[in-house]
């Protein structure tokens, strides 16, 4: 620790101290790594090695992709990734939509409509669609078994809205004034002086939905029928849930590779996409969140 | 996670509220079209989804036969939930998720507080990145990876067990026993959650005035009395906050966690109130049944949060709802 902010008061801590934290810190991250590696391993292992070590490797005697290759020449598993993927960007696309367009126009004061709309919103919070009640309403509105079924029943987040709302009614009021004042319609205002200025909230928030979406299996559970048009979270609940005997689709692909290294490698392949996004979005998770929540 | 709705001071109207005549409306309307143009997506989604599952629970009142369709079925009146009061299945996911949801409180709260204040006491804000880095990604994690990582540590053929067999140590029956369901949900929970739930914390310890820290130090304070008598008062507040609103929630443990491994311990130990609903109506064919227990769970679980709110106001915070 060449470059040290502690303040002088702090005083120096001790050898002991030190080395305390480092070793509850090296702990904490071991905890949540240390699963993530072994899936990772077992993933890119040889059968012999799962096989002898009974399920799990922690490090493979010898790397192979086999599982991978096989996976993606079955077909299933790239389809629900494409599911996967088509539902989140159009999800989150028309998440952000329709959030950032009831956020702008309740952020404004004196809105017309604007106190029972928000508070239309706020009941939400309260009292969230009960399970039952919402699967006749897709039902109803004939989404069964259409893609529209794993984001359109929750399109829109009370919290998420309210968040952004939050950000937005903390543009300097006088911005807004101004360029009304120079003749800038609504629309106007909000593509070219609020939405710039709000890219960290509308990162983070488009980061939720995009999790949410990608990592839901439960949806295409309650409201798809056809396998074949499972997302890869609830595949993957598939091919857990199944045990050792993975689904039938999948039973050449085992015949070659272990169970146990399918299952880690679908693993896997759903996790690396929210990897890829995380390090872009990360800075800007305090400001998001803590927007228009709890002041200390 | 708690959110205060700020509403910018009510600004004295033009004209007094009274004259509200639809002519001032009608040009109000005008003046606002594109806001409200904006608004409408959103609207049209809040009657057809929420607003209509909201309407949607008539059918907690009914006799559900699904090829008369929900308002074709007999009334029954409050049949289902007379029943209800009677099921000891029901009762026993009742219990299991109040007795889930205080444990988490328990245990959650003063991990995440503590790996709030080891953050906070390191040094390096390199290293601190990094942890945090690490400490918030399960967040983000579906509930069917985290279910499986811990199958894949924990089961009975998983790294754990094979390191104390490997050691001539007994194994450990963990997944699948149901005496360890509740400690096993309750790790999970703190595992995936408790980094994410730094955020605040750290929010509320890097406001602490470090004035206060240097008087206390030259006072003679230590660590310890310095945390006890500067750190805990200054986040109280965010702590009480937090407190009050989880137990708003406190019958809502989260439904897909449960979902996935109620079967491996049975219903006896593993049935929490949201899967209840899940099996009865999809499982047991019974949506009407399902739909009351859902019902008395949400009309129970607002008027918790409600209370909730209305406390965290008296105790001089912002809560969520805020007029």
């Amino acid at each position: 620790m060449s470059i040290s902010n502690r303040p002088v008061w702090m005083g120096r801590p001790s050898l002991l101290t030190k080395a305390a934290k480092g070793f509850a810190v090296a702990v904490i991250v071991a905890m949540m790594v240390f699963p993530m590696w072994v899936v990772v391993a077992t993933s890119l292992a040889d059968t012999e090695d799962v096989v002898a070590n009974g399920g799990y490797v922690v490090w493979p005697q010898r790397w192979s992709f086999t599982t991978y290759e096989r996976l993606f020449s079955t077909g299933m598993v790239p389809r629900a990734l494409a599911v996967s993927l088509g539902v989140t960007l159009v999800g989150t696309a028309l998440s952000l939509f329709v959030t950032i367009g009831l956020a702008y126009a309740l952020s404004r004061p004196q809105v017309f409509g604007g106190r029972p709309v928000l508070l239309m919103v706020l009941f939400t919070f309260l009292f969230p669609s009960g399970m039952i009640p919402l699967y006749l309403i897709v039902k109803g509105t004939g989404l069964i078994n259409t893609f529209g079924a794993l984001f359109l029943p929750g399109l829109l987040s009370a919290f998420n809205l309210i968040v952004m709302r939050g950000f937005f009614q903390s543009v300097p009021a006088d911005l807004i004034e101004a360029a009304r004042i120079d003749g800038a319609g609504e629309l106007r205002v909000l593509l070219r002086i609020v939405l710039p200025l709000s890219k960290a909230v509308i990162a983070v928030i488009g980061l939720f939905y995009a999790v949410g979406y990608w990592n839901n299996f439960f949806n295409a559970i309650l409201y798809l029928d056809d396998p074949a048009k499972y997302p890869v979270a609830t595949l993957l609940r598939y091919f857990l849930n199944a045990g050792v005997s993975v689904n039938a689709a999948e039973s050449e692909a085992s015949a070659v590779v272990a169970p146990q290294s399918v299952q880690m490698a679908v693993v896997v392949l759903a996790t690396i996409p929210i990897l890829v996004v995380y390090p872009f979005v990360q800075r800007f998770f305090v400001k998001g969140v803590l927007t228009g929540a709890v002041k200390a | 996670m708690a959110v205060a709705v700020k509403d910018p001071p009510r600004r004295a109207r033009v004209a007094p509220a009274r004259v509200k005549q639809p002519a001032r409306r009608m040009s109000r309307l005008r003046r606002d079209a594109i806001l409200v143009a904006l608004m409408v997506p959103a609207l049209v989604w809040l009657l057809v989804f929420p607003y209509g599952a909201l309407f949607g629970n008539v059918i907690a009142f009914k006799d559900y036969v699904p090829f008369l369709g929900v308002w074709q079925s007999p009334w029954v009146g409050f049949g289902h939930f007379e029943r209800l009061l009677g099921d000891p299945r029901f009762w026993d996911a009742a219990a299991n998720t109040v007795s889930i949801s205080v444990l988490q409180i328990v245990f959650y709260f003063p991990a995440a507080l503590g790996l709030a204040l080891l953050l906070h006491s390191l040094a390096g804000a390199t290293v601190r990145r990094w942890v945090q880095s690490v400490v918030y990604l399960p967040h983000f994690i579906t509930w069917v990876i985290v279910v499986a990582l811990f199958q894949q540590m924990l089961s009975g053929t998983g790294v754990l067990n094979g390191w104390l067999t490997g050691a001539g140590l007994e194994p450990v029956h963990i997944i699948g026993n149901p005496d360890a369901y509740k400690p096993l949900v309750i790790f999970q929970y703190i595992w995936k959650e408790c980094g994410w739930g730094t955020i605040i914390f750290l929010a509320a310890l890097y406001q602490v005035d470090d004035q206060l820290y240097e008087a206390a130090a030259m006072d003679g304070a230590g660590w310890w009395r310095r945390l006890w008598h500067v750190t805990l008062p200054a986040i109280r507040p965010v702590m009480v906050l937090l407190l009050v609103l989880k137990l708003g929630e406190i019958l809502s443990v989260g439904f897909e966690q449960f979902y996935l491994q109620r079967e491996a311990v049975g219903p006896e130990a593993g049935e929490v109130l949201d899967t209840f609903v899940f099996f009865t109506g999809f499982s047991g064919g019974d949506l009407g049944y399902a739909a009351a227990a859902g019902l008395f769970k949400g009309v129970v679980g607002a008027v918790l949060i409600y209370t909730a709110n209305r406390v965290a106001h008296r105790l001089g915070e912002q809560g969520i709802y805020q007029s």
